[in-house]
């Protein structure tokens, strides 16, 4: 059924940068609507911040798209970041003198190794996705509260070092914009010029054929969990430095924006479908609507329907793209 | 034959009853008595459960901690439905939602369990007293006279950044303070804004940073939440405000340790929540023990703290003050822990 129906390559590609297009236009024409109501949208300072805000969701939202281009999700992203987040926060506390570069690593190496649990659980248990990572979900936002007794790291604990990892200026833009980009460059050569990133979308978009052609699904399965585990613990560590804490509730409820970040910017929740650019645009959104709200004077709790309200939009529009498509 | 198995049937089922109901009533053993947070892993709480563990070695009696992980009043009234089925001797909370634990509360009471609230309040009817960590009235004064203090006698444009929108606490203190910038010595002061940061620091820091930008010469941030201000902390250090907008409202001092040093936020106040968690366990001891009903007038001694006397006032109904607010500043910041 779903071989019969899915639309050829060259249709999705349509799709795709039908999308990247339509978000842009979304994007001016909104900012256009609050520029007019609060002049201050229009300042570097509110561009830095916009940017500030999106490099930790672009990084997560990038895994969860490789995530969700394999026909899976990740729902445990939010806990793996406040688990790993706890933890790096906590080796700073006792050891400040700990080189910066070791505990990004240290956070990233935390991270694989929780992505891996989701990824043996899925790919080898055969634990469907969404129920294993509602698992894990629970389980590592549990290890939080048991790791750090329920206290909180606070800033005046955190060496200054650790902090300007973040927010640190040396080569014009903060620290973080430049490796939220370094690493959708990787994640965009990763998917498009190698074997293994081409084998992502394959296994997503045609399970069968993907393992008559060859293809190891179940490594690939493991694969993009452990790549979402890493990301999340780089982005734990990119969360400790910039907010200069670690509570309990960090990144609460986090996993949701990552997949309205990831279905907005055109990333097909059947598999198969995502492009990098478009996922950045997806991301850009969110981080435009999280900003404008306060400034527009629109209550926060506007926040969540607006996103809600994205992502059925964003999936309808597919739908009816994916069927006149393949009317024709 | 058959009339006699019967007999002994019913007669057996009879002492069987008899003798289960006898051990139901024998079995009294230490009271247990739960402290209930608006959520759980926030510091401010946990310190008050620190409080609350020192009452219960003073009385002998078992306390547990219990609350949710979001601050969220459906998952709080779903817990207590799960404690009075426990049959717990006694229930402390700091409600959500004012109104919403109301019915779960009168449950609790129906079924014996005293319930009282504390940090805040249940509406009236959903708890038999509440513990109020200070008059209304102080905290709302004191903050606005630390935001006159931070602006000095020029005065200028203020902003409150309060919690969830419904928080029942926060918003009689918001209501204070307007009523006390109609004061002529504050005169100078003009509040511009009331913004929400639902308790999440990302929030917080994301409305701090928007309050900046729509009022450019904002002076002062009265954040009444924990959180709240040292994400508003944050913000000002990290707009390299310092200096230029002052923070200041309720914390922790280990929470705002580094924004009183920068300058961020020179100044702030709290009670010492540790000696509400002590208070509210004393307090549930006094009524599960039947040593008070919950009426104003009645007087009791609660350990280190001293004698207090049960009040009776319109905004709160029947309750208990824990004493006056401290302002932690500089000067005194490292005498604290916690």
């Amino acid at each position: 059924m779903s071989a019969q129906t899915a639309p050829r390559p060259h249709r999705l590609r349509a799709i795709a940068r039908f999308r990247e297009a339509g978000i842009s236009i979304f994007i001016l024409i909104l900012g256009a609507l609050v520029a007019l109501r609060a002049p201050a949208f229009l300042t570097m300072t509110n561009f830095k911040d916009i940017l500030l805000n999106i490099s930790i969701l672009s990084i997560v939202a990038l895994a969860q798209a490789m995530v969700i281009i394999t026909h899976g999700i990740d729902l445990s992203v939010s806990s793996m970041i406040g688990l790993v987040a706890m933890m790096v926060a906590f080796v700073m506390k006792q050891s400040p003198e700990f080189p910066v570069i070791t505990v990004v690593l240290l956070g990233m190496a935390l991270g694989a190794a929780l992505g891996a649990l989701n990824g043996v659980v899925i790919s080898y248990g055969k634990v469907p996705p969404i129920i294993a990572t509602l698992g894990t979900l629970s389980i590592y936002r549990g290890m939080v509260f048991f790791y750090s007794q329920g206290t909180w790291i606070n800033s005046f604990e955190l060496p200054r070092s650790f902090k300007l990892l973040s927010k640190g200026t040396p080569l014009g833009l903060p620290n973080m914009v430049i490796i939220a980009l370094v690493f959708a460059a990787l994640v965009y050569f990763f998917l498009n010029y190698t074997r293994t990133g081409r084998d992502i979308y394959a296994v997503g978009s045609n399970p069968e054929a993907a393992q008559m052609a060859g293809i190891r699904r179940q490594r690939v399965v493991f694969l993009v969990y452990l790549l979402s585990g890493l990301a999340s613990g780089l982005a734990a560590v990119l969360w400790a430095s910039r907010f200069e804490s670690a509570q309990t509730n960090t990144a609460l409820g986090f996993e949701l924006q990552t997949v309205a970040a990831a279905v907005v910017g055109g990333v097909s929740i059947s598999g198969g479908v995502g492009t990098v650019p478009g996922v950045l645009l997806g991301a850009l959104l969110l981080g435009l609507i999280e900003n404008a709200l306060p400034l527009v004077r629109i209550s926060p709790f506007w926040q969540l329907a607006a996103q809600g309200l994205l992502i059925l939009i964003a999936v309808v529009v597919d739908n009816l793209i994916a069927r006149s498509a393949k009317g024709k | 034959m058959k009339h006699r198995t019967l007999y002994f049937v019913l007669a057996l089922a009879m002492v069987l009853s008899l003798a289960l109901s006898g051990c139901g009533k024998k079995a009294t053993g230490p009271l247990t008595f739960v402290l209930v947070p608006k959520n759980l892993g926030n510091p401010y709480f946990d310190t008050a459960n620190n409080g609350a563990q020192e009452a219960a070695k003073e009385l002998g009696v078992t306390v547990t901690y219990q609350g949710s992980a979001a601050a969220d009043a459906t998952q709080q009234i779903q817990l207590i439905n799960s404690l009075i089925a426990q049959k717990v001797n006694g229930l402390a909370i700091s409600a959500n939602d004012s109104d919403a634990l109301v019915p779960v509360g009168k449950d609790a009471i129906k079924a014996g369990i005293p319930v009282v609230s504390w940090d805040s309040a249940i509406g009236k009817e959903g708890r038999v007293l509440h513990i109020n960590q200070a008059v209304l009235h102080d905290i709302g004064a004191i903050e606005i006279k630390m935001a006159l203090d931070l602006t000095g006698a020029d005065g200028g444009k203020i902003a409150i950044l309060s919690a969830t929108s419904t928080a029942p606490n926060q918003n009689a203190w918001i209501e204070v303070m307007k009523e006390e910038l109609t004061k002529p010595e504050y005169a100078k002061l003009e509040l511009v804004d009331v913004v929400y940061g639902d308790d999440d620091d990302t929030k917080s820091y994301n409305e701090a940073q928007a309050l900046f930008k729509k009022y450019p010469d904002l002076k002062v941030i009265i954040a009444p939440t924990t959180v709240g201000i040292a994400a508003s902390a944050r913000a000002v250090t990290d707009a390299g405000l310092i200096g230029k907008v002052f923070v200041t409202g309720l914390g922790t001092p280990n929470q705002m340790r580094e924004y009183v040093k920068n300058g961020a936020s020179p100044e702030f106040a709290l009670w010492n929540p540790g000696d509400l968690g002590y208070l509210s366990i004393y307090v549930l001891h006094a009524l599960a023990t039947g040593e008070i009903k919950g009426v104003a007038g009645e007087k009791f001694t609660a350990g280190k703290l001293g004698e207090y006397t049960i009040q009776e006032d319109a905004d709160l109904g029947v309750n208990v003050l824990l004493g006056p607010p401290f302002v932690y500043n500089a000067d005194n910041i490292d005498q604290f822990n916690w």
